[in-house]
Formats: structure tokens, sequence, C-alpha cells
């Protein structure tokens, strides 16, 4: 005996809007991993030397490379976004008998976030 | 727990218990990504993707001297390989399942291994490439 599942077609989440969201949300991990991606090839070319890793930044300036690293900011950014809104539901945190608030651990997270944009900027420019 | 969308959104809120499964070594790598990324990827991009190649980051930014030598350092090593290496397993564990919720599933066992592998290989290649430093 098994209970009989009504088959559900592969374009379902194209049905309604949270669905598409979902997707697009999903779909954020693959320009995470292009970055992942990037920085491997940056320290890559900076094991390389001088040259190669100079040649590799002069790069930075091509249309390509800025169209590609503006649209993985939309998505990357929309991945922050739904990441600091979803974890609160799943951390489920008590000070003494009471949850802490959700609204309170996603507020630390945008604080963390801002801190953290902050001083990587800092670290990595020398302003 | 057939319909594999349930099974991704319980497994995602964390209330899937699978005995004997190493699902939670995935959920952990995924969570812990997802983590960084969210975190440090947006001001990345907008440093590499922006602000240097606009000339908003002043003169010489990501300069070669200044980099390596930081980059030289075993904690700026370490920092790194955790950065590149999580969010890998970040994309492993969701695309993995984008891809079976549109319809893949009978192909499951085949993406995970090229997914998590994937995740797997991109962390060595990025400890080796730290290493070359």
């Amino acid at each position: 005996m098994s209970t009989y599942l009504k088959p559900v077609p592969n374009t379902w989440w194209l049905k309604r809007k949270p669905y598409i969201l979902f997707m697009i949300r999903e779909l954020t991990s693959i320009f995470v991993a292009g970055y992942c991606i990037f920085l491997l090839i940056l320290i890559f070319k900076l094991g390389e030397g001088s040259s190669s890793y100079s040649n590799f930044i002069t790069t930075l300036q091509s249309p390509t490379s800025i169209t590609l690293h503006i649209i993985s900011l939309i998505f990357v950014l929309y991945h922050t976004i739904t990441w600091f809104n979803l974890t609160p539901k799943i951390l489920v945190l008590y000070r003494g008998e009471e949850r802490i608030s959700q609204r309170l651990v996603a507020g630390v997270f945008y604080f963390t976030w801002t801190a953290v944009s902050v001083v990587v900027a800092w670290l990595v420019l020398g302003f | 727990m057939d319909s594999s969308f349930c099974c991704c959104c319980l497994a995602s809120i964390g209330v899937l218990n699978m005995t004997k499964s190493n699902e939670p070594i995935w959920w952990s790598l995924f969570s812990a990504g997802g983590m960084i990324a969210a975190m440090v990827f947006p001001v990345l991009i907008i440093i590499t993707g922006i602000l240097v190649p606009f000339g908003l980051a002043g003169d010489d930014p990501l300069n070669f001297e200044k980099i390596h030598s930081a980059a030289s350092h075993p904690f700026i090593k370490l920092i790194l390989f955790v950065i590149i290496s999580l969010p890998l397993f970040h994309w492993a564990h969701r695309f993995k399942y984008t891809l079976v919720d549109v319809g893949m599933k009978s192909a499951s066992t085949l993406i995970s291994i090229v997914c998590y592998g994937g995740a797997i290989a991109g962390t060595i290649i990025t400890a080796i490439a730290l290493f070359k430093i």
C-alpha cells in the first residue's frame, strides 16, 4: 500500500508569486558560488605573482566584469535580506523563560551586517 | 514525506529528523555558508565590482604588495579559506534541492555527488591556492 501522489508539473513554481520568489531565492546560490569562484581566481592570481595579479585587477574594469558584478550584487542582496528575515524564525533563542523576539534577532543581524561591511571595506581598501 | 518540496521546506526549518543521515552535516555547512555569504559578499562585490573599477577606492586599490602581504598571514588565510569554502557548501545544498524541486528527483544521487563533490573540490583548490601564496 502506498499513498497516491498527484504528479506535480516541473513548472509548479511559475504558478504563484510566492513560488517564483522562493525559486529566485534558491537561485541566488548560483551567484554565491559564482563569486566564490571569482575569489578563488583572485587568490590564485595572487599566488602567481605581481603581474598576473595586476592584470586580473585591471580586468575588473571590463564591462563584462562590471555587469556580472552588478547582477551578482542584486541576487546576493536578495539572499542577504531573505536570509536575515528567515533565520530568526529558525533560531529560537530564550532569555530565561521568554523567547527573544524575532525582530530583535533580525535587528542584530542587520546591525552586524552593517558593522561587518564597514570593517571589511576599511580593511580591504585601507580607508 | 515523499514530496521533495515538502521535504525541503521541513529540512530548511530543521524539523525533519532523519535517522542515520548525513543531512545535519550538509545543513550545518549550508547554514554557516549562507550566513557568511549574507554578511560579507555584498560589500566584497561592491568593492571588486563598483568601487575599484570606477576609481572610487583611491589610487591603486587592491595593490599587490598590500594584499599579498596581508594574505600571507596564516590568520588571513584561514579567514579567506572560510569565506570561500563555506559559501560553496551553501550553494551545493541549496542548488541540489532546487534541481530536485524542478523535477530531477530521480537523479538526486547524481546531483548530490556533483554538488557536494563540487564544493569539496572547490575547498581543496582553495586550500592549495592559499598554500601557494
